[in-house]
């Protein structure tokens, strides 16, 4: 599979945090192409080892496959009540289809009154999500049937190509950024590397860090780089806190990020002349960097952003070459690392008098 | 039986108000060689005469409207954005974060909207105005923008149809719901489409109409140019059956039958019309419901005052969620909406004199 179309299978693939199984057959299938071994970790975390011509030393990439959802609250007469596993803006639900994931998955649309029976105030109110609901055509009683509380909903809105290499889907954040992996591991392919490889897919980050936390202790890496999507510039937004979609990845600066890890990768982008945008993060990243960071003894670690418009949205738009892009920077990184760079993590200290 | 493969192609072709070319197109192709003349008038309405037997001398018009509410491009910022304002009625709440096809090669769109993240919890109490909204087509530049959709090209919900849980259509009784973008009014297209397959004592126009959704203006001219003797105007109407705490009307219910209108809020529904479906659903055993009084407005609206008057009546499948991205409607409700008009036009020289009066 090629970066794009595995982009698209896996964005069209569902699973809300912990129930990521079927987006997992599909990793594990396209990452064992490309490395010696492929492990499934305690948490669901999928690890996709490709050993370097040194080995003993461990580089751990991270991008998580799990996405935000929905999960079944009640059932009321012939419609389900839900509320969220993340966090959605609920102005962007009425009128969205879905999949509920029942004793079958099947489609279902999160229903709208119409405005022929709407009173003009009602226009101006939000609609609390405990008032919205999916109908899936059932009755009650069929309801009853196929549907229990705790079932998960996913978005159903698959990948479409927009202009200019841009492509949009539920779910890049952040299976691009497995992807991008992917898109590593094919790069490293055709590139000679001493380090060990670790692509790790994982689970439960919008949740909570949860699996890039466990994958990190078990895997035990020297050096880490996380990838999460970032804000890419809308019309709405300010210039400040954002990137702009297809100029590169960002690559992250800040307490959460080590200078040294930030500072090789921009030479590693400067070295290939590979666009990139810095981008400060003044404290908290959100992303699997932070839990990597602090892992067992601490693991110097750096975060790569895929620039990405409508985050948390079923429209979710980014470019393909900031995808390819990412994962080249990662691969060419990777294969220019050494155990010189040990030595810099440790910050130099001066002689005594 | 009924050729859902069809509706599928009415739901999923795109024909906002003023351009339903291509639901015409779909239809014409289809309806060549079946009914005797293909008829469009300036405005638009695809009009099929389909003669009758000779037996009767009625006129009689069954119309059904082509287009769908939808969006129009008004404007593209440096950036490559499109701005745009709705055609027809559509709550703006629907729109953030959906998909739309833009412009005569249905160019994909996004509706962008800010990450949840960045957004103040104050702000996501306020409903976001079209005014706010853009559709995002991966365009970089104004020029490259507006190359692709010039203002005043039109944008449409990308919805595909879809067969929900358990919907059949094998067998002669189809059973189970569907979902898809303007039921309203391509299920009433789909509707007239069927009856055209058939000879009647009368002749029969059946007329596809544009415009409903910005006034009913395309019923109007094509009722005055055929000056029907009376009129049933096959619609997909208001379902809001979904649980309420209020004691609501759901105005019609899914799955109970065609919904007959008595009224609504542009018509007094002919009684001797709104009789004659009662009468027909009853002696032919086909489940119909009475929709409640005075909502939404119809093609019927327009014809029944035309020249010194036609008698009209409104006959509609029940939909959920109209005007919005997303609606459902119950194929065994499809089929009885279409045996019941077709079973009242058998019936109607029986009961209706020529020119108006009654037999």
């Amino acid at each position: 599979m090629t970066t794009a179309e595995f982009l698209k299978t896996i964005t069209e693939a569902h699973g809300v945090s912990g129930y990521e199984h079927d987006v997992r057959d599909i990793v594990v299938q396209e990452f064992s192409a490309l490395c010696d071994e492929v492990r499934v970790d305690p948490m669901g975390s999928v690890w996709g080892v490709k050993r370097g011509t040194v080995g003993g030393r461990r580089i751990m990439l991270a991008g998580h496959m799990d996405e935000i959802g929905l999960i079944v609250k009640k059932l009321d007469k012939h419609v389900i009540r839900f509320t969220q596993v993340g966090g959605f803006d609920v102005r962007v639900l009425p009128g969205q289809p879905v999949w509920v994931h029942g004793r079958q998955s099947m489609p279902g649309v999160i229903g709208m009154r119409p405005p022929h029976v709407m009173p003009a105030a009602e226009r101006d109110k939000v609609i609390p999500m405990e008032d919205l609901f999916i109908d899936v055509g059932l009755t009650a009683e069929e309801l009853a049937q196929q549907i229990r509380v705790g079932d998960t909903i996913t978005l159903r809105r698959g990948y479409v190509e927009l202009k200019n290499g841009l492509v949009a889907s539920k779910a890049m954040d952040d299976r691009a950024a497995v992807a991008s992996l992917l898109e590593c591991l094919q790069v490293l392919q055709g590139l000679k590397h001493n380090w060990d490889v670790y692509a790790v897919a994982t689970v439960q980050e919008e949740v909570g860090l949860r699996g890039a936390m466990t994958s990190a202790y078990g895997v035990a890496p020297d050096a880490a780089i996380a990838v999460d999507v970032t804000f890419a510039r809308t019309p709405e937004l300010p210039e400040t806190g954002t990137v702009e979609a297809d100029k590169g990845p960002g690559i992250a600066r800040g307490p959460n990020l080590h200078p040294v890890m930030y500072d090789r990768l921009v030479e590693t982008a400067k070295r290939y002349e590979m666009p990139y945008q810095p981008e400060p993060v003044p404290g908290a990243s959100g992303t699997d960097a932070w839990a990597i960071q602090v892992s067992r003894q601490g693991v110097p670690t750096a975060l790569l952003g895929l620039p990405l418009r409508y985050m948390h949205t079923p429209v979710e738009t980014l470019s393909l070459r900031d995808v390819e892009r990412c994962g080249r920077l990662m691969a060419y990184f990777i294969a220019d690392l050494d155990d010189t760079i040990l030595d810099s993590f440790r910050p130099a200290l001066p002689e005594g008098e | 039986m009924m050729d859902i493969g069809f509706l599928k192609t009415l739901s999923e072709a795109r024909g906002v108000s003023g351009n339903e070319g291509e639901v015409r197109d779909h239809l014409a192709r289809t309806l060549r060689g079946v009914v005797d003349e293909l008829i469009t008038d300036t405005i638009g309405n695809l009009i099929a005469v389909r003669r009758g037997t000779g037996e009767s001398p009625l006129r009689v018009m069954v119309a059904a409207h082509m287009d769908e509410v939808g969006l129009m491009i008004t404007a593209a910022d440096a950036n490559g954005y499109l701005r745009f304002q709705p055609v027809g009625g559509i709550d703006a709440r629907v729109l953030p974060a959906k998909r739309v096809l833009v412009g005569k090669d249905a160019v994909p769109g996004i509706i962008g909207v800010k990450p949840v993240h960045l957004t103040e919890p104050s702000e996501r109490r306020n409903v976001l105005k079209v005014d706010q909204l853009y559709i995002d087509i991966g365009a970089k530049s104004k020029d490259e923008a507006l190359g692709i959709a010039p203002l005043g090209e039109f944008a449409t919900f990308d919805t595909p149809f879809q067969y929900l849980q358990g919907a059949s259509i094998e067998g002669d009784e189809p059973r189970g719901r569907i979902s898809g973008k303007c039921f309203d009014d391509r299920a009433g297209c789909f509707i007239l489409h069927n009856l055209l397959q058939k000879q009647y004592p009368f002749d029969l126009y059946g007329v596809f109409t544009v415009q409903e959704e910005v006034g009913l203006r395309g019923a109007r001219v094509a009722a005055f140019g055929i000056d029907p003797d009376l009129a049933f105007v096959l619609e997909g109407t208001v379902c809001d059956d979904s649980p309420k705490e209020d004691d609501i009307s759901p105005t019609t219910t899914l799955g109970l039958g065609a919904a007959i209108s008595i009224a609504d809020a542009s018509v007094i529904a002919d009684r001797r019309l709104v009789d004659l479906l009662i009468e027909t659903a009853t002696e032919e055993g086909i489940p119909y419901q009475i929709k409640q009084p005075m909502v939404g407005g119809t093609d019927a609206g327009a014809i029944h005052l035309q020249r010194e008057g036609i008698p009209s009546v409104p006959v509609a499948v029940p939909s959920r969620y109209l005007h919005s991205p997303e609606s459902v409607i119950d194929l065994l409700d499809l089929q009885h909406t279409i045996r019941l008009v077709g079973a009242a036009l058998e019936r109607l020289p029986a009961v209706w004199g020529s020119r108006g009066g009654v037999a």
